[in-house]
């Protein structure tokens, strides 16, 4: 170590790596992964969101799984709930959707209406 | 890659002996057979202190923290927590049904009076891997002193904390620094003792296990205020784990660059080895345990002079404990002020203590200096089993002594302790009830100083077998007139002509419980009989007839056959073949058995 900046660095990479450990105010994405959601492809989508949150170096957001939402028929879902409570929720997702729901809702902070469930039951 | 959970499970002493590795090798099982061994971290740290509900596992993000888990709850938790997504509500520690898990433990009164700074990383991270050591600012502590401060500064920032030495006596750290560092030689030294041997403590081995890196970053953080390059850690052998993990940081922090040649970039140089105590309690005192590091048998000398001046190998060297030393990348990183707000007016920081004995949460838990020992007791120890009443507590291992009940609101410090008759010590917290012997206690710490004495020093080495053997003599109800003021004489010889702090402070256990409980000692020697009915020798088990439905049961558990009599009728037992078990009290239905 010949440096601070070379520690600073490894703090760095190492945070990113436990900051799951601090689940203080963050948002959370939660994805449906009963057997209604496996079968539709959930999976995949769940892939999706850690990678492209990791790609985009992201960390105060987490991904979690829930069971079964109780609306079969829009499987795959997920919901994302901000850090004041407040929870959109997204349905017949794909890996393609989940990576534009990082981009617009959690980056720019525009839910993608379109994706959403009151935009389909409408 | 970026694990979408990370599981969080205890590898302390207490957690592995009761499977945590076993635990581990099915989680990994169970992931693999579910094909999210690749999602899922998981992640061996060191003791949560809350050792009676062990082993414990937390699961984040949810922050989930179950306890008592078993190898057979793993697959639950893995196709039901890992797979599904649902909390295994029965395994939850603290409220069940909290609507945020992450919640549960709010209400837990062990966790929600503690504060951590010395064992800040314990359960937090992975003690084997430095990289999580460094998320949490390890090392900048270093770096801050090496390249921002000049070595006097260290010191000036550590005598300004206040902190005081955690190993027991309490000798204020900045100025044993001070002292090795105004020595002029071209070789010092930096020296950690974690030869913990008090009966019943483990927070120095809880550090080292938890957080070993904290410990090799303030020796390093010590080396440079004092003018030193070489480090040893004292540790026993006894302490396999907490040896493993030290091997493991110090080969990391080599690696890094963290120890050895010009420390980042400055001219500074340091390096630690490990030396292996053999378990002798008398080499945790400085100048034998130096000795012993020196390769000789561990004896102790005589002070002055003092090792800052001539230590390891006559030269000038500090020896500080594993807590102390996990408090100085704190009051570096965070001021001497922020520390010094934490305590009592001359106890500041924290202390860490290992709780046992007669208590509900046996554990390990860190109050701010100014803490009631009621509020260690009840609050975070959760109070005596079945309901039995406080006697006193032990504090100090083998050369502290007993505080009772009527002391129970004082706030605990340096100081006060020692006005109690007893000390800090290094933090053994034994919890006696109403059932513990005092007589019996100050026996049993007499026992183990005299089987650990060394025998360079008459007074230690005869003074106490002296002692033990009055000791012995009256809990068999042999006591004489006079014994008790025997046993006085001999303690205060002992304190004033032993050689070092073992023999000096052999006695306390007896002075202290006499000070508090002379009673039970006069009970024992005039009217032979102890009053808790612990001491055998005094105690006859009988059957009262009135009570006793002739059920037969105490006559088939009596190991020795020593109850007889006819079903459905009072049944008696045999005085001179009762051995004072206690095995047909324990087993009687009706109350019918009775020990006077």
């Amino acid at each position: 170590m010949k440096s601070i900046e070379e520690l600073k660095a490894i703090k760095e990479r190492a945070l990113k790596e436990i900051s799951i450990r601090e689940n203080e105010n963050k948002v959370r994405i939660v994805v449906g992964m009963a057997t209604c959601g496996i079968a539709a492809g959930a999976k995949g989508v769940m892939s999706a969101f850690i990678e492209e949150l990791n790609k985009r170096n992201i960390q105060d957001v987490t991904v979690s799984m829930t069971g079964c939402i109780g609306i079969c028929r829009h499987e795959p879902i997920a919901e994302v709930y901000e850090a004041n409570g407040e929870k959109t929720t997204y349905i017949k997702l794909d890996a393609e959707k989940a990576r534009r729901i990082v981009a617009e809702h959690i980056v720019n902070q525009q839910p993608v209406i379109e994706f959403t469930i009151g935009a389909a039951e409408k | 890659m970026v694990c979408r959970s990370h599981i969080l499970i205890c590898n302390g002493t207490g957690c592995v002996a009761s499977k945590s590795p076993e635990i581990m090798a099915k989680l990994n099982e169970h992931l693999a057979a579910n094909g999210i061994e690749k999602e899922v971290k998981i992640v061996k740290t060191g003791c949560f202190g809350l050792c009676e509900k062990g082993p414990i596992m937390v699961i984040y993000p949810e922050g989930a923290t179950y306890c008592h888990v078993s190898p057979d709850d793993v697959e639950e938790i893995v196709n039901e927590h890992l797979v599904k997504g649902r909390i295994v509500k029965r395994l939850l520690l603290g409220d069940k049904d909290a609507e945020d898990v992450a919640k549960s433990l709010e209400n837990v009164g062990f966790f929600a009076r503690q504060q951590r700074v010395a064992l800040r990383n314990c359960s937090v991270i992975n003690p084997e891997n430095i990289d999580e050591y460094i998320a949490r600012d390890g090392y900048a502590a270093l770096a801050k002193a090496v390249t921002e401060m000049t070595p006097q500064q260290v010191i000036d920032e550590i005598k300004k904390s206040g902190l005081r030495g955690r190993g027991g006596a309490g000798f204020p750290t900045g100025l044993k620094w001070q002292f090795a560092a105004q020595e002029v030689n071209d070789q010092k030294y930096v020296c950690c003792n974690a030869d913990e041997g008090d009966p019943g403590a483990f927070m120095d081995r809880s550090v080292l296990e938890g957080d070993p890196h904290t410990v090799l970053e303030a020796m390093a953080i010590a080396g440079y205020a004092i003018g030193s390059n070489q480090g040893y850690i004292y540790v026993r052998a006894e302490y396999p784990i907490a040896v493993q993990r030290l091997k493991i940081a110090i080969d990391q922090a080599r690696e890094y660059g963290l120890l050895g040649k010009n420390i980042f970039g400055t001219n500074f140089s340091f390096d630690v080895d490990i030396r292996l105590g053999a378990g002798a309690f008398v080499c945790g005192e400085e100048t034998a345990l130096m000795t012993s590091i020196e390769g000789k048998r561990g004896e102790p000398r005589t002070r002055p002079p003092f090792p800052a001046v001539k230590g390891l190998w006559e030269k000038p060297t500090i020896l500080n404990n594993v807590e102390t030393y996990a408090n100085i990348p704190m009051i570096l990183l965070k001021g001497a002020e922020w520390f010094a707000s934490i305590g009592t007016e001359k106890s500041k920081g924290t202390k860490v203590f290992a709780v046992g004995g007669n208590i509900n949460n046996t554990g390990l838990v860190e109050i701010p200096m100014g803490t009631t020992l009621r509020e260690v007791i009840y609050d975070i120890g959760g109070g005596i089993p079945k309901g039995k009443a406080f006697k006193a507590a032990q504090t100090g291992g083998p050369s502290g002594g007993c505080i009772p009940a009527q002391h129970l609101d004082t706030p605990i410090d340096y100081d006060n302790l020692i006005a109690l008759g007893s000390m800090m010590g290094s933090g053994g917290l034994i919890v006696m009830d109403e059932d513990n012997c005092m007589v019996d206690i100050a026996k049993f710490f007499l026992e183990f100083t005299v089987d650990e004495s060394c025998g360079k020093c008459p007074p230690c080495r005869i003074g106490t077998k002296r002692m033990h053997e009055i000791l012995e003599r009256i809990t068999e109800g042999k006591g004489e007139e006079g014994d008790i003021e025997k046993l006085e004489t001999l303690a205060e010889s002992i304190k004033q002509g032993a050689l070092c702090g073992l023999g000096q402070t052999a006695p306390n256990p007896v002075l202290s419980t006499l000070r508090y409980f002379r009673d039970e000692y006069e009970a024992h020697v005039k009217e032979k009989r102890c009053p808790a009915g612990v001491c055998k020798a005094m105690l006859n088990f009988s059957i009262i007839p009135e009570k006793c439905k002739g059920c037969s049961l105490c006559a088939k558990k009596c190991p020795v056959g020593a109850i007889s009599g006819e079903i459905k009728k009072p049944y008696v037992i045999d005085t001179a073949k009762c051995i004072k078990c206690g095995v047909c009290m324990d087993s009687c239905k009706f109350a019918a058995i009775e020990k006077k």
